[in-house]
Formats: structure tokens, sequence, C-alpha cells
């Protein structure tokens, strides 16, 4: 039953960085396009997530219980050292769901909304920025349970080139992601073009922050580079992601919109397993050379059995439900208004 | 203010917070399934109106709802590390089947704030019932976890150490009825009240009668009822909390001395130095009858309980009171309506009965903010119940005072701009759904 949590565990991550990444970097779009064009890219925006963004964010809650309930040394090990980081992602957080319904449903459309799309904009970069720092920062080993001063305990955990080199890799990876998504939810040509230039730029910015993510591990002695090209796993799915990146780029030059998500989707659930799979069970790195593992720091095992099939459960009445969702506002019929 | 304070007060203002949007979020979809439904029916299309009209008032609180809720889950980490270290295994059950909840909820959000004309319109009608009663049931299982820090079970706790849970026995503990239940009902009562009372006032200002009439009966009636349930499912309460917390009850009275036929206080203002109270009206027997149904039995007062374990007990006691109070006036409030409904139609429309309903607007929600700081303050100084004091929960970092300011400062920004964006919407009323109806 552990695996099975464990399991659920990571694809909520896993969705969560999809879908609430392809969310995050609609916001993250309008940041970077130009005035004249903000106004078509919001009306893009709403009709592609307004359904979805509720149970889009569900993901993380999904995340968050599954870790305090059934691993709750390591949520308080992380509450306690990122609580800095956690706090401004919580800012955003409220920022942005607040902001983008605000403006939807206002009643009246006017000066207000020079309120409301900035902060939109502003949270959706900054929230995914400090997720990545503070997935960077769990595995980074500079969380130290022996530290002495306010600093060393509750800054320097996660304020250092490798997390934050990790965040702007995930705000790319989310700017990525809602490009692709987007090439497909509209029906205008010229859209569509733009959209496909946001995607490569996008994507060119997520090479270049991976880059420097590699750079700040080697200046900060993480062995990155041992667990992403250490292993065979590693390999295939650097090989694999790598190819289907080439066939993208083809796909967008070609100006096709067919199979561009799923293998936008694919290339970076391979960046997660890649990261993920080779120190698997453990999941927050101290700095004293200690770690939390989901295998030794799970609770006892009659809440892990609850918890499993409080999961399993859920997933039979959730996962269809989600589906019919998806798919009844992916069929693009005419609305009979 | 030190860390302590910071962190139960930043505790106590997100709660307080996101109470008031759960609420609606849990109600709100019931009235609308009403109004839907006889759209549906009757094919009047002011009810249709009804519909749409709160169902975009609904999003905004939804949303607000979601990410306060999403706030809380981290909160209880940032704010209470060592109690989620131990309690979170125990207590998590009600958390996990509850993401099932939220989640079904959300998705049926999904269908039915967009799903207009777009499916079979009683499957549509049918997702925002769905909405409702998985809202229903998140706020069930999320008080039967706090109902676990009132009366802990699932667990034995041995040399400090939190053995043999179960986390099933945790979520069916001694609390989890009566506070679920007390809860559900209060969250009819507060919402209904207030919608109501929105609706009533607009009816005074004699704009878009049609519409705002059969809104405020929708709220009016489900408001009434709850209304007269309340004191008798807060008697539930009462007994239960006098069994398994005498010190919450013994605070919730100001009742100082452990004795027979004990009386109950009314108002007045308690001594915690000299251990009485002043002013007070005192109605014998009653207390006792309260809290066991035996006018003669023994009540256990705060002599009875050592020093270092008494709650607060002037806040306890004023909330108490207020919580109670304002059920008696809604009450009264309710008994009117009826007699109206019933026997005195003319009723319905005079002034001082809708008037009425307009000083009642924030009743509901003062009694749940009152009743909350009975439960939650009513415990100190423990943050579960008999194992676990609030003080040694807290987390290590220093600085939470700052932490507390930003999140007020958030959370008052956010009322603000929502009741901004209420007033607005019911000022588009009249220009959005006044035309004369096309299809
Ligand atoms: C509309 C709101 C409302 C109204 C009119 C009342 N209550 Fe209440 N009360 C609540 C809303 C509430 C609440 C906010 O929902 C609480 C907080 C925790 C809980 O379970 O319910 C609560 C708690 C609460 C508790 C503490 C329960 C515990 O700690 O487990 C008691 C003893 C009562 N109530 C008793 C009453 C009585 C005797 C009332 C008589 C009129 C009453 N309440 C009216
Ligand atoms: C008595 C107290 C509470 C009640 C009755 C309650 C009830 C609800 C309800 C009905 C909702 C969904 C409706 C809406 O979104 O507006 C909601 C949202 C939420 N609540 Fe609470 N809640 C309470 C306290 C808490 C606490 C203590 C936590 C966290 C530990 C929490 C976590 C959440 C979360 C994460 C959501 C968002 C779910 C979503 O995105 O739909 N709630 N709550
Ligand atoms: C929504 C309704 C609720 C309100 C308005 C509320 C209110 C409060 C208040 C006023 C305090 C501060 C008490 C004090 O320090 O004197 C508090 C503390 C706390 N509450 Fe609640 N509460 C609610 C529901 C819940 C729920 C559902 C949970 C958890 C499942 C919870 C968990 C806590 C915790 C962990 C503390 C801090 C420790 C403590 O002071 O005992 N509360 N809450």
């Amino acid at each position: 039953m552990l695996y099975v949590v464990i399991i659920f565990l990571w694809t909520a991550i896993l969705l969560y960085l999809l879908l609430g990444g392809a969310d995050f970097g609609a916001g993250i779009i309008e940041l970077f396009t130009s005035k004249k064009n903000k106004s078509i890219t919001r009306k893009t925006l709403y009709s592609a997530i307004g359904p979805i963004w509720e149970a889009n964010h569900m993901w993380l809650i999904i995340a968050i219980v599954i870790l305090f309930v059934g691993f709750p040394v390591i949520y308080t090990t992380m509450s306690v050292n990122l609580h800095i980081p956690l706090t401004v992602m919580l800012l955003g957080i409220i920022a942005r769901g607040t902001a983008f319904t605000f403006r939807h449903y206002d009643a009246v459309v006017d000066d207000m909304q020079n309120l409301y799309n900035p902060i939109f904009a502003w949270s959706s970069f900054i929230t995914p920025l400090f997720l990545g720092i503070i997935a960077g920062s769990a595995v980074s080993g500079h969380i130290d349970p022996n530290a002495n001063t306010f600093m060393e305990a509750y800054i320097f955990s996660w304020l250092h080139w490798f997390s934050v080199a990790v965040g702007l890799f995930t705000v790319s990876i989310c700017g990525f992601l809602a490009s692709v998504y987007l090439i497909g939810e509209t029906d205008d040509e010229h859209d569509r073009l733009r959209f496909a230039h946001k995607a490569q730029f996008f994507n060119i910015a997520a090479v270049v922050c991976g880059i420097l993510v590699f750079i700040a591990s080697l200046i900060e002695h993480i062995p990155l580079i041992d667990w992403v090209f250490g292993n065979w796993v590693g390999h295939i799915a650097i090989l694999s992601a790598t190819l289907s990146l080439v066939w993208m780029w083809y796909l967008l030059y070609q100006g096709k919109t067919f199979l561009l998500r799923p293998l936008a989707g694919f290339q970076v659930t391979m960046i997660l397993l890649t990261t993920t799979y080779r120190h698997f069970p453990n999941i927050v790195i101290l700095k004293n050379g200690g770690y939390l593992s989901l295998l030794e720091h799970s609770g006892q095992e009659k809440t892990i059995y609850a918890l499993g099939m409080a999961l399993l459960l859920g997933s039979i009445f959730i996962l269809p439900a989600l589906f019919y969702l998806i798919y009844s506002f992916q069929k693009k019929e005419e609305v009979a208004h | 203010m030190d860390d302590i304070i910071a962190a139960r007060s930043q505790m106590a203002l997100s709660l307080g917070f996101h109470i008031v949007f759960s609420c609606i979020g849990m109600v709100m979809p019931f009235f609308m399934a009403v109004s839907h439904f006889y759209w549906l029916k009757t094919n009047n299309v002011v009810y249709k109106n009804v519909t749409k009209a709160w169902s975009k008032g609904v999003a905004i609180f939804f949303a607000t709802g979601a990410v306060s809720g999403t706030v809380l889950s981290f909160e209880l980490g940032l704010l209470w590390p060592e109690f989620m270290k131990h309690a979170g295994p125990i207590f998590g059950m009600p958390f996990s089947l509850e993401g099932t909840a939220f989640f079904i909820e959300a998705i049926a959000l999904g269908f039915f704030l967009y799903g207009w004309d777009r499916f079979n319109k009683w499957f549509h009608w049918f997702t925002g019932v769905i909405v409702g009663v998985s809202g229903l049931a998140s706020g069930i299982l999320v008080v039967a976890a706090n109902a676990w820090m009132n009366s802990p079970a699932g667990f034995d706790f041995v040399d400090g150490k939190y053995l043999n849970v179960d986390p099933i026995a945790a979520m069916f503990n001694d609390a989890w009825f009566s506070q679920a239940l007390h809860m559900t009902v209060a969250a009819f009562v507060a919402t209904g009240f207030a919608v109501a009372g929105v609706h009533a006032l607009m009816i005074l200002k004699g704009q878009n009668i049609l519409f705002h009439t059969k809104s405020f009966t929708i709220a009016a009636i489900f408001g009434c009822v709850a209304a007269l349930l309340q004191p008798l499912s807060g008697d539930i309460s009462a007994k239960d909390v006098a069994k398994r917390q005498p010190a919450k009850l013994a605070a919730m009275e100001a009742h100082f001395h452990t004795e027979k036929s004990a009386s109950l206080i009314v108002g007045g203002i308690p001594d915690e130095k000299n251990k009485r109270v002043d002013y007070a009206v005192k109605l014998p027997g009653f207390l006792s009858f309260l809290a066991h149904g035996d006018f003669k039995s023994e009540v256990k007062g705060l002599d009875s309980i050592p020093e270092e374990n008494h709650p607060p007990v002037a806040i306890t006691h004023y909330a108490f009171q207020i919580m109670v109070g304002m059920g008696m006036l809604m009450m009264l409030v309710s008994v009117l309506y009826f007699t109206a409904l019933w026997k005195k139609k003319h009723w319905l429309t005079s002034r001082w009965l809708l008037k009425l309903f307009v000083t009642a607007t924030p009743l509901g929600f003062i009694a749940v903010e009152a009743g909350w700081t009975v439960t939650e303050v009513g415990r100190q100084p423990w943050i579960i119940n008999g194992i676990m004091r609030t003080a040694d929960a807290v987390t290590p970092m220093p600085g939470i005072v700052y932490s507390f300011y930003i999140f007020s400062g958030v959370y008052i920004s956010l009322a603000i701009i929502v009741i901004f964006m209420l007033y607005r919407q019911i000022k588009m009323v009249g220009k959005l759904y006044d035309l004369p109806a096309k299809k």
C-alpha cells in the first residue's frame, strides 16, 4: 500500500506540474505578450482555463494532504525550514486565483481590470518560481536541521543558486506547456502562429534555464549530473525526451497542431522522472548528509492503508468525471445560445 | 506580540475568513438547485435569472474559498509543525476523503458554471446538486477533524508516543456527530439569513421586485427552517461538551464553582481573579438541565480543574452569549416569518418584516464566528485536548508576527474587494435581468 500512496503522490505532483503548470503558464504568457495582443490572449485564456482551473488546482491539495497524512515528518520539516518560500507561494496562489476570478466575474468592466490584470500575470510568474525554489531546496542539501542562526535555518535553506535556477526552469516549463496548450485552443490562424512562437521561445528559455541548473549544481556540489545521467532510466528518458523535442519542433515548423500536447506532456514527465528516480525514496536531503525517505519516514501501517484506500476509492469517482469534464469542453461544439 | 499569540491570531484569522466562504460554498448550491428546479419545471424566466445571478456570486465566493482553504492546508504545517507531525497521520483520514469531496465539487462546479445550454438540462441541474452535496460532505469531514482535537481518539498515548494509530476510529470520535450536525445547520442559518437580508434590502429599495422576491423567499425559507432547528442541535452540542470537556463548558458558562442545581448565567462580566460574575441574570437549575438534562445534577466548575488548564473564561463566555443570543433572535424572526407564511399573508409584503430581515443579515455569520471562538478558545490551553499543549505545537521560526500582518492585510483587502464586487453584481441585476424575457 505504501507504494500505492507514493505513486499517487508522484502522479499528483506530475499532474499539478502539467495541468497547473499550463494554467500558470497562461498568466506568464500574458506577462510576455506585447500590449496590442494582450486582450486577444486573455480571451483565449478564459475559454481555455476557465472551466478547469479549480480542478487543476486540486492536485496540489491532494499532494499536500498525502504528505501530511502519510509522511508527516517530511511535511513538517519542509514547513519549518522552507516557511518563507512556502508563504510567498501561498500569497501567490491567493493573488492568482482571486484575480483570475474577479476579473472574469466582475459585473462591470472598467478600471478595476487594470488592478486585476497585473496581479494575475505577476502572481502567475511568482508562484511557479517559488514552487521550483521549494522543490530545488528540498533536494539540494541546504536544509540544516542543526542550524543555529535565523539565516542558516530559514533563509539559506532556500536562497541559493541551484534552487533559484530550478525556479526559473519551472517558470519556463509552465510557459512552454501553456503555449503548446493554447495552440490547440484557438481557431485563429494568426493567434496560432503567435502561440507557436511563444512555445519556441519558452522552449529555448527552458533549455537555457536547464543549463543554468546544471551549472548551479556544479557550483554547489549537488550530484545532479549523476542523478540524471548515472543510470539507464535517466539515459532512456533523456534520449526519448530529446527525440520528442526534435519531433515537436518539426511539427511546429510545419504548423501542425496534432500530437503537440502529448509530446510536450511527455517531455515534462520525462524530466520529472529523471530528476526523481535516482534519489527515490529520499525526497528531502539534509545538510548533514541525512535524508528524509518516503519509505522510512512514513506514518504507521494502518494510516498508510487507510490513506491508500481513500485515494483508490476517490479515483474511482474522480477520474471518470474529470475526463468527462475535459472531454466535454474539448469538444468544440457550437454553443446553442 | 509574541510568536505564539501571532500564530494563534493568524490561524484564527484564516479560519474565520475561510468559514464565511465555505458556508456559502456549502449552502448556495442548494438555493440555486431550488430556483433552477423551478425554472426547469415552470419555464418562468425569473427563476433562470435568479439561478444565473446567484451562480455568478457563487463563483466569486468559491474561488476565494478555494484559495483560503489551500492556505489553511499549508498553514497547519507552517504554524503548528509539532502538532501536525503527530496528529497528521491520526486525524488525516477525513482530510484525505475531503480531497475527494473537493475534487468532485470542483469538477461538478466546472460543469455547472460553464454548462448552460451545453448538456441535457437535468444533467446540468444534477451537477449543481452534486456541488452542494460534496460541499456539505467536505464541511462535515473537516469538522470531524476538528472534533478529534476536542475529543482525541484512535490511538494510545504512552510515554509521549502515539501508538496503535487507527485513523477510522479517530474520524468517528465522540464529538464528530454533534459538531458536524451543528455546523451544517449553522451554515444554512448563516447563509440563508445573509442572502435573504440582501434581497430584502433590494425589495425595500423597490428594485426588480419580482426577481428579489423570488430569491428572498428561497433563502428565507431555508434560513428560517434551519434557525428553528439550530437551538435543538445546540442543546445536543452542549450536553456533549459537558461530558467530554467540562472545562470548556465551565468557561462558556463562567461557572467557577462546582455545584448541584447549577444556575444558568446569562450575560454578566466574568471576573477571573475573584472567580465571580457581576451583573448577570441567573436562572437556577437551568445549567444542570442544559448540561445533563436534569435540574438537580451536579455541574463541574472551573475549581475542579487545575489552574494551568483553565481556558480563557471571559472570551469563551462572551462568545457563547453572543452565539446563543443571535440564535434566539433568528429563531424569533423565523417564527414571525412562518406565521406570515401560514396565517398572515399580508405580513409578507409589509415593510417591517423586510426591515427585520435586513437587520438580521449579519446575525448568522456573527453566530458562526462566535461559535467557533467558543469551540477553539474553550479548548485552550490544549491543541489536542488533554494530550498536547498549543504552546508546544507552535513553529520554532521567529517573526511570525510579520506573517500575521501580511496575511491580515491580504484578507482585509480580499474582503473589501469581494464586498465591492458583490455590490456591483447586485447593481447590475436591473440591467442584466430586467429586460423582457427572451428565452
Ligand atoms: C448560525 C450559527 C449558530 C447558532 C444560531 C448557534 N450556534 Fe452553536 N455553534 C455554531 C453556530 C451556531 C458553530 C459555529 O457552528 C459551532 C462552532 C463549532 C461547532 O461545531 O459549531 C458552534 C458551537 C457550539 C457549541 C460548542 C460545541 C463544541 O465545542 O463541540 C455549543 C455548546 C453550542 N454551539 C451551543 C449552541 C446553542 C445552545 C445555541 C442556541 C441557540 C447555538 N449554539 C446557536
Ligand atoms: C469548520 C471548518 C471548515 C469548513 C466547514 C470547511 C468547509 C469547506 C467547504 C465547504 C469548501 C468548499 C467550498 C468552497 O470552495 O467555497 C472548502 C474549501 C476548502 N477548505 Fe475548508 N472548511 C473548513 C476548514 C478548513 C480547514 C481547517 C482546512 C485545511 C486544513 C480546509 C481546507 C480547505 C481547502 C484546501 C479547500 C479548497 C478546496 C477547493 O479548491 O475546492 N478547510 N472548505
Ligand atoms: C472554520 C472554523 C474555525 C474557526 C473560526 C476557528 C477558530 C480558531 C481560533 C479563534 C483559534 C485560536 C484559539 C486560541 O488560540 O485561543 C483557533 C486555533 C486553532 N484551530 Fe481552529 N477554528 C475553526 C476550525 C478549525 C478546524 C476545522 C481545524 C482543524 C482541523 C482547526 C485547527 C486549529 C488549530 C490547529 C489551531 C491552533 C491551536 C490552538 O490554538 O489550539 N480549527 N481556531
